[in-house]
């Protein structure tokens, strides 16, 4: 992993244990740097502009503007208004994901049986902490997933596959402008987005120093 | 991060659950899967018509959409894209979701015999006739800043847009929209990942039939799709025909295709048992 650069200004270096959400601002020039501290830990992970929570990730317009189903270094993060949220400036697993979207309870029933109703998600997760900035489920549209391997077969057959992330793989992301981020640490044992093992994260915002 | 014994065979029994649905989830629609619908292959009963309408090339289409009853769009001009946004009528928070629709049928391509879920676990609509088979769930329809790209300057009426307008006279706004599906957009990818546009299946008077499974809002808009490399800005109309579809049999090809999908109707059935008892 690269290291932060003596001169920065870390902002918050944080760890999200297992299974749980968080949010923060990040502000325009900031980088965010999320490391998958344990391997194979799929990161759900949603933006929406600081000063105007109706401007959010657009999935769809993401991948349109780079012209691929897979998200890497060089990805514009794009908003529903066509804007670059942020820029994705370093990425060292190499597999992300942005059309599979969010486990939830009620998805569950349908994908794996009505038994797995019961069990937290992350719809769960980002509805909570969505709810702190006067966001509702309205508000939750389908996400990004770092660290997340969902490969997209030539005729159209799509699965959920074993994560390739390493212990300290890590994304950054510069933010382009001031934007809400929240992350659910993805809770699934259903399918091996985790390695059916959920495990802690680490979440760091920083600002570059001024050499 | 070391596991113990317990932990691990946790594990193992998760991947083996994981591996029987993936097997029987692959495997069981793909053969139970219809070829296309052939062009003259589905004539609706002229009792059956409710409303039919003709969208001009960039405009949209707004509707309330009644459970059981379906909407035909038809690609009259065969240069049309037609993208959709879907939400429960009782519940506008409950709408499509291009991501659960893909991700439980494990597959990202629609065609007669998929359904449509919603985020709350269900069926909203179900593709009950489908000439082409070659539609668009990753990269959604156009915007401003699209068009300006592809056509240069002037004046071109988007999908991003139109749905704005759309949700809007539905009594709802920007922040109900969600990532739309677009019919005729025969967008694949390659073996690395990247989009490809293969016009050659997308033609004059193909058309798509959707079930609604519960009762719905319907936005529809009928522009280029960003992808479409035409450098000229030229979408023809579209018709689009509201009718009474047959009642589902028992063996209803969307409602009995896969186990996901049985699934998703027994949420239907559980919800609107609870919906007629409020009744």
């Amino acid at each position: 992993m690269t290291a932060i650069p003596a001169s920065a200004r870390i902002v918050l270096d944080t760890e999200i244990p297992a299974r749980v959400p968080w949010s923060a601002i990040i502000r325009k020039g900031q980088t965010l740097r999320i490391v998958d501290s344990h391997g194979q830990q799929a990161v759900d992970t949603l933006f929406y502009a600081a000063d105007d929570h109706g401007e959010r990730y657009s999935g769809q317009d993401t991948l349109r503007a780079q012209g691929s189903a897979y998200v890497t270094t060089g990805t514009r993060i794009m908003s529903t208004e066509g804007r670059t949220m942020l820029r994705m400036v370093a990425d060292s697993c190499g597999l992300h994901d942005t059309s599979a979207g969010a486990c939830s309870c009620e998805s569950n029933t349908v994908r794996f049986g009505h038994q797995t109703k019961y069990l937290h998600a992350c719809r769960e997760n980002f509805v909570l902490e969505a709810a702190k900035h006067g966001l509702s489920k309205r508000d939750i549209v389908p996400n990004l997933n770092f660290f997340m391997n969902v490969p997209l077969d030539t005729s159209g057959n799509f699965t959920v596959v074993d994560g390739v992330s390493k212990p300290g793989d890590y994304v950054e992301m510069v933010a382009e402008m001031d934007v809400l981020c929240l992350i659910s640490n993805c809770p699934q044992v259903n399918n091996p987005c985790n390695g059916f093992f959920p495990t802690p994260i680490q979440v760091v915002i920083y600002e570059a120093g001024e050499d | 991060m070391i596991l113990t014994e317990q932990e691990k065979a946790e594990v193992e029994a998760n991947r083996q659950r994981y591996e029987q649905h993936k097997a029987l989830g692959q495997q069981q629609a793909p053969k139970a899967l219809p070829p296309p619908t052939p062009r003259d292959g589905a004539p609706i009963a002229a009792d059956a018509i409710i409303h039919r309408e003709t969208v001009p090339g960039g405009w949209y289409y707004v509707t309330k959409l009644g459970r059981g009853e379906a909407l035909r769009l038809v690609n009259t001009s065969g240069t049309s894209c037609v993208s959709i946004q879907a939400w429960n009528a009782f519940d506008p928070s409950e709408r499509l979701n291009h991501a659960d629709t893909i991700k439980v049928q494990w597959a990202a391509s629609l065609r007669k015999g998929r359904v449509i879920l919603s985020d709350m676990g269900r069926a909203l609509l179900s593709i009950i006739e489908d000439t082409s088979g070659a539609h668009d769930t990753m990269v959604g329809g156009s915007t401003a800043a699209t068009n300006a790209a592809r056509y240069g300057a002037g004046s071109f009426r988007n999908t991003r847009d139109n749905f704005v307008l759309a949700a809007g006279k539905l009594g709802l706004d920007r922040r109900d929209l969600h990532p739309s599906i677009g019919f005729f957009a025969p967008v694949a990818v390659d073996s690395q990942g990247r989009f490809e546009w293969h016009g050659e299946r997308r033609n004059k008077g193909d058309f798509v039939d959707l079930r609604a499974e519960l009762d719905l809002l319907v936005a529809v808009s009928n522009c280029p799709h960003p992808l479409d490399p035409s450098p000229s800005y030229a979408p023809g109309d579209i018709d689009i025909i509201r009718y009474q579809a047959p009642q589902p049999a028992a063996d209803d090809l969307c409602r009995t295709v896969s186990l996901e999908a049985k699934r998703a109707f027994e949420n239907n059935a559980f919800y609107l048992a609870g919906v007629a008892g409020r009744a």
